[in-house]
């Protein structure tokens, strides 16, 4: 499985790698991570005549808190988010979702810009970008704009990154105080995509009813799929199980999987409600500070 | 162009070759440099036979260019041993029945060696999760655990003897 042949370029800026992918044409690809391209490319379902790695540009790999977001830069590994004790406490369910995207090696060099841009309903970190209700600032020639994340993915392996533009920053919004999320995937076996999975991320009022609540699905539709109904039937409840079984059928109703490998759709949906109940339960523990 | 000169530091030794750019690393180590300690198992990134450490980091060489490693260090199986000495890792996995064809072998041992540089003292299951990019088909993993376990005991004692 040798990929076909093509130039490879190490820009050492990102307006040179914004250049060179306006010099050279809708065949070059952008280079991060290389693990979702490299291996498209080695059965030849991607066949770009240039390669740009920007993982050799310096800057683009932090992580920090600023102007009441989480940034992430576009080269900030997979690996990074996993030992970062900051991140494991007040971004849990961005760390269960890291920990499940495929294996320890892979995730030393796979990206989270990487695993969006790429676009593929399978890939984890879309559900969690929704559920948190990410931006993601996208760079081209004529400067920076902000897209929110329920505008990124427009269609099938498709986002919202036009020709010579370039997935820059995801900012995150800074979680209010007594706020949870969790990551619940069922995977066949290690670094396996989901069989299906849910992203929840809340937020509970004093009183300790639900103020906000965002919920992702992996893989259960051609696109990552907002649980909008879902997330419109906890706000202003109490935590219950009554309420979160209702919730999840909710949550089955805005999933249309299809049968394959990994099981069949009806096998799924009961996926969906389940894990959207027990990721429900830990978000509400993790928010009240019980686990 | 796709043609690219590149340096690498592989085992403290350092080559430059000629390369075509949709050379992989694990092609350039095996039929370049005659390196095939290094295996090639699955060939899509999911088995980790051809594990090695790319600046302290174990990747999976199939799914990395050549070109991506130029100035880079590398660290493959053949530079573990140090001096006629095995080891703490090759040591455990001899000490511990932890092969038996020894096809992951050099993999785990990659692989085992950046786990134990993170986490001197993991548990099992800290263990079974930091090889879960590894494929084993002969011994069910349980051997492989006694050998890293085996080895980051011996890291520890080293490391007393020493301070």
């Amino acid at each position: 499985m040798i990929p076909p042949t093509f130039d490879y370029l190490v820009p050492a800026t990102l307006p040179e790698a914004i250049a060179l992918l306006h010099e050279h044409g809708d065949e070059a690809k952008v280079l991060a991570g290389g693990h979702s391209l490299i291996p498209a490319m080695r059965l030849r379902f991607a066949e770009p005549s240039h390669l740009i790695d920007i993982s050799h540009i310096p800057g683009l790999d932090y992580i920090r808190e600023e102007g009441g977001f989480l940034k992430i830069g576009t080269m900030a590994r997979e690996v990074v988010l996993e030992d970062l004790p900051w991140i494991s406490e007040r971004y849990p369910l961005l760390v269960d979702t890291t920990k499940m995207i495929a294996d320890p090696q892979v995730r030393n060099l796979a990206t989270v810009g990487g695993n969006l841009a790429h676009g593929d309903p399978a890939n984890d970190h879309p559900a969690t970008m929704l559920a948190y209700r990410a931006e993601i600032e996208i760079i081209g020639a004529s400067g920076a704009r902000t897209v929110p994340i329920d505008e990124f993915f427009t269609d099938f392996f498709t986002t919202a990154l036009e020709h010579g533009e370039i997935l820059s920053e995801i900012r995150i919004p800074i979680p209010p105080v007594l706020s949870g999320g969790c990551y619940l995937k069922v995977e066949r076996k290690v670094g396996d995509y989901a069989a299906a999975a849910v992203a929840v991320q809340l937020s509970l009022a004093a009183d300790g009813s639900i103020e906000q609540a965002g919920i992702g699905l992996t893989n259960v539709a051609a696109l990552p799929t907002r649980a909008v109904n879902a997330e419109k039937a906890l706000r202003g409840q109490q935590p219950s199980d009554a309420l979160f079984a209702h919730v999840g059928e909710l949550a089955a109703d805005a999933s249309s999987p299809a049968d394959d490998l990994r099981g069949s759709a009806e096998y799924k949906l009961t996926l969906i409600r389940e894990l959207t109940q027990r990721a429900l339960r830990r978000s509400v523990e993790r928010a009240q500070g019980r686990s | 162009m796709s043609k690219h000169s590149i340096t690498i530091e592989i085992n403290g030794e350092s080559f430059t070759r000629e390369v075509d750019s949709r050379k992989l690393l694990i092609h350039f180590l095996r039929d370049d440099l005659a390196l095939t300690g290094t295996h090639i198992g699955c060939d899509t990134s999911s088995c980790g036979a051809c594990t090695i450490l790319l600046n302290g980091k174990s990747i999976k060489a199939c799914t990395f260019f050549a070109v991506q490693a130029n100035n880079q260090k590398i660290e493959t199986i053949e530079g573990v041993e140090q001096g006629g000495q095995l080891h703490p890792l090759q040591e455990g996995f001899h000490q511990e029945h932890g092969l038996q064809c020894g096809f992951c072998t050099p993999g785990m041992i990659m692989r085992g060696k950046e786990l134990l540089e993170k986490n001197p003292n993991p548990t099992e299951e800290e263990i079974r999760w930091g090889i879960s990019g590894n494929l084993c088909r002969c011994t069910g993993y349980s051997n492989i655990i006694k050998s890293i376990q085996y080895a980051a005991n011996k890291l520890n004692e080293k490391q007393e003897e020493a301070a």
